[in-house]
């Protein structure tokens, strides 16, 4: 094994969808991704960015059309059946026997690996202890995820992969599944796992690869990335002028330490490293063009700007409710 | 440490996936009952046909009338001359006796039952006026075992279950893991595809056997139906026909991503042998042009079979050519099942 302190490694990674009778799609070009061993990497990006291509390659369910993979030090093609044994994986979306108890599905996911654990304690990681006689049909969304990723820790995994992990379920839910990542975290070994939630990105991983257009455009723990922009805080304000036209970004860019300054379709977004300094600047700059203040509002950086920063849009309502292809 | 056996445990989901669904258990063993005993029922063997005879209500015909009337053999109709001739053209009636220049036998020689009709009574009447046989010969009714409809039909209902239920049992199974992401998920395991697909058949073949049961229980008990082959044989036949059509269901189901595509090529495959392969009738009524086509399918070649050991008695090693056809359709199939299997 030649990186063992590294879980996974994808260097040039390219992956060409060809249909035919349509143009052939990019999803990914040139991705470029480490993990280190014993850390939790999050794919964070909007649908479509080639998060789930990803992590199929890495999970050895899809070939990439070029690039060079490795996972655990060894390779898709040569070490499978070693490899399978190692990692754990939850899809994005898999509907598992519906006529199966959770004990049963969770016996015949742990007679596939050589070791693991037994599955009435993975059950009980997963608090699933109490429903392991009934049926999948019976279960609520929340528990059967649960389910899911019981079912790919049952074998043990050193790397566990989990495509999406949350979507779709309710606020308790999803605490419950980063806890069980947590404690898997804990134990030592390592998690990768793609989101379009930032907060997901911000509390449960030690670093952060913002995917977009089938690349990395960015990769640093969610401090680092935060800091990147240069500022700690933002300033939202919207204004109307009834006497005239609304001026542009550039009537606030040369405001004390503002680092950077937007306008989208709510209002203005400034970057900067002191509010103290820049908030009355800013409002003796609106009186001078007799503007009327019609909302601000002061936070800390979030990774969602360091997501607008770098691609120049939001992750939109729409992008995280529709399901990409 | 705990031993798990991935084997047995697929084995084992797969029985359960299976006794749970009602509807599943229904189409299994329910209905293929249900259907015995309804054209059991239908097709049941009655007593000849009583010959219809229309007779004129002449004074000088009532010596024959009474004839007839007395004999069960006939059942008569009384009419005018008009009312004979309407009768025997509406079908009602096999044959008139009308009196015009004396007693004359009308019939329409178009239509088959006449002329025997009108053997019968001639027959009939010419005994009770006196006639006696030139040559004495002693008539014995002799009704052949296995020969009645039912016996026909219950190696044929037992052939199509187990096309059913190896195309349906497997291939429908396959298609619905497949769009569940099931087989997806279950690839990403360490699990070995060779234990995936035992489990697949040999579950397969563990519910094939209450299936014979029961069928063959209910055509011995209703109605008789004799089972001359042993047991051994009709096992051996049946279990090369189970294993035949669970191959053919895994290749249809080895690509197919859509329940749609899987239902169109189960019926576009067993609708010709529901209707060639002699089910519900003799394969043999087809001309023989079609015959190569016919004896070529599967089907045709299991219900050979089993009607040679189930109701001929029939001995396991003269059924070698059809268990070969059947053998060899399983082994294509699987094989190239194999090969083609989508897992995603």
């Amino acid at each position: 094994m030649s990186n063992a302190t590294q879980a996974v490694v994808c260097r040039d990674l390219r992956k060409r969808y060809v249909t035919r009778g349509q143009a052939p799609v990019d999803a990914l070009v040139g991705l470029e991704l480490t993990a280190e061993s014993g850390e939790c990497l999050g794919l964070l990006g909007p649908n479509g960015a080639g998060k789930t291509t990803t992590i199929e390659i890495l999970e050895g369910l899809l070939e990439p059309t070029s690039g060079e993979v490795e996972v655990l030090g060894m390779r898709w093609g040569v070490d499978d059946e070693a490899l399978r044994q190692r990692i754990g994986i939850s899809l994005q979306e898999t509907r598992l026997a519906d006529k199966l108890t959770v004990a049963e599905t969770l016996r015949l996911f742990r007679s596939f690996y050589h070791r693991g654990n037994d599955p009435m304690e993975t059950l009980d990681v997963v608090q699933l202890a109490e429903k392991r006689h009934a049926r999948l049909d019976t279960l609520s969304g929340g528990q059967k995820q649960r389910l899911a990723v019981a079912c790919a820790l049952v074998g043990e995994p050193e790397l566990l992969f989990l495509d999406e992990p949350t979507t779709g379920l309710d606020p308790q839910s999803r605490r419950d599944v980063w806890d069980i990542v947590r404690r898997h975290k804990e134990r030592g070994r390592t998690t990768l796992l793609t989101t379009h939630y930032m907060d997901e990105a911000e509390r449960l991983c030690d670093r952060v690869a913002v995917v977009d257009r089938g690349k990395v455009i960015a990769v640093g723990s969610p401090a680092e990335l935060i800091q990147r922009i240069g500022g700690e805080h933002v300033i939202d304000f919207a204004v109307q002028n009834s006497h005239g036209p609304v001026p542009g970004v550039e009537a606030f860019g040369d405001l004390p330490s503002v680092r950077d300054c937007r306008l989208d379709s709510d209002g203005f977004r400034l970057t900067v490293g002191a509010p103290h300094e820049c908030i009355p600047a800013l409002v003796a700059r609106l009186s001078v063009h007799r503007l009327e203040l019609t909302r601000l509002t002061t936070r800390h950086v979030s990774l969602e700007d360091v997501f607008v920063n770098l691609t120049g849009r939001r992750l939109t309502a729409e992008e995280l409710a529709d399901k990409g292809p | 440490m705990k031993r798990y056996s991935p084997n047995w445990e697929l084995f084992l989901c797969r029985m359960r996936m299976f006794y749970r669904e009602p509807e599943a258990i229904f189409w299994t063993y329910g209905f293929p009952v249900l259907l015995t005993i309804g054209l059991g029922v239908a097709f049941r063997t009655k007593p000849p046909d009583k010959v219809q005879v229309a007779i004129e209500g002449a004074r000088v015909l009532s010596d024959i009338r009474r004839t007839l009337e007395d004999d069960p053999a006939f059942q008569t109709f009384v009419g005018s001359a008009a009312q004979c001739e309407a009768w025997i053209r509406k079908g009602e009636a096999a044959v008139a006796i009308v009196y015009g220049e004396g007693i004359e036998y009308h019939a329409d020689p178009t239509r088959p039952e006449a002329a025997l009709a009108r053997l019968k009574v001639d027959e009939a009447i010419q005994r009770a006026a006196g006639r006696s046989d030139a040559v004495g010969i002693k008539s014995v009714e002799v009704t052949a075992r296995g020969a009645r409809y039912i016996d026909f039909l219950i190696p044929g209902l037992v052939g199509m279950n187990l096309m059913g239920g190896g195309l349906w049992g497997i291939g429908f199974v396959t298609v619905d893991m497949r769009i569940r992401k099931l087989l997806k998920r279950l690839v990403a395991t360490p699990m070995r595809k060779r234990d995936f697909f035992l489990s697949l058949i040999g579950s397969r073949m563990v519910f094939t056997v209450p299936e014979m049961l029961l069928l063959l229980l209910t055509g011995w008990m209703l109605f008789r139906v004799a089972i001359e082959g042993s047991w051994l044989a009709i096992a051996v036949v049946a279990g090369v026909g189970a294993l035949s059509f669970a191959g053919l269901g895994l290749f249809l189901a080895s690509r197919a991503r859509k329940i749609e595509t899987i239902s169109g090529l189960m019926n576009a495959v067993m609708l010709p042998m529901w209707i060639f392969s002699g089910i519900f009738f003799s394969s043999k009524r087809f001309p023989d042009v079609l015959q190569p086509f016919i004896q070529a399918l599967p089907l045709t070649q299991l219900n050979n079979a089993l009607r040679a050991v189930i109701t001929d008695g029939a001995s396991l090693a003269s059924q070698g050519v059809p268990l070969l056809i059947l053998a060899a359709y399983g082994l294509v199939s699987f094989v190239l099942a194999l090969r083609y299997f989508r897992w995603t």
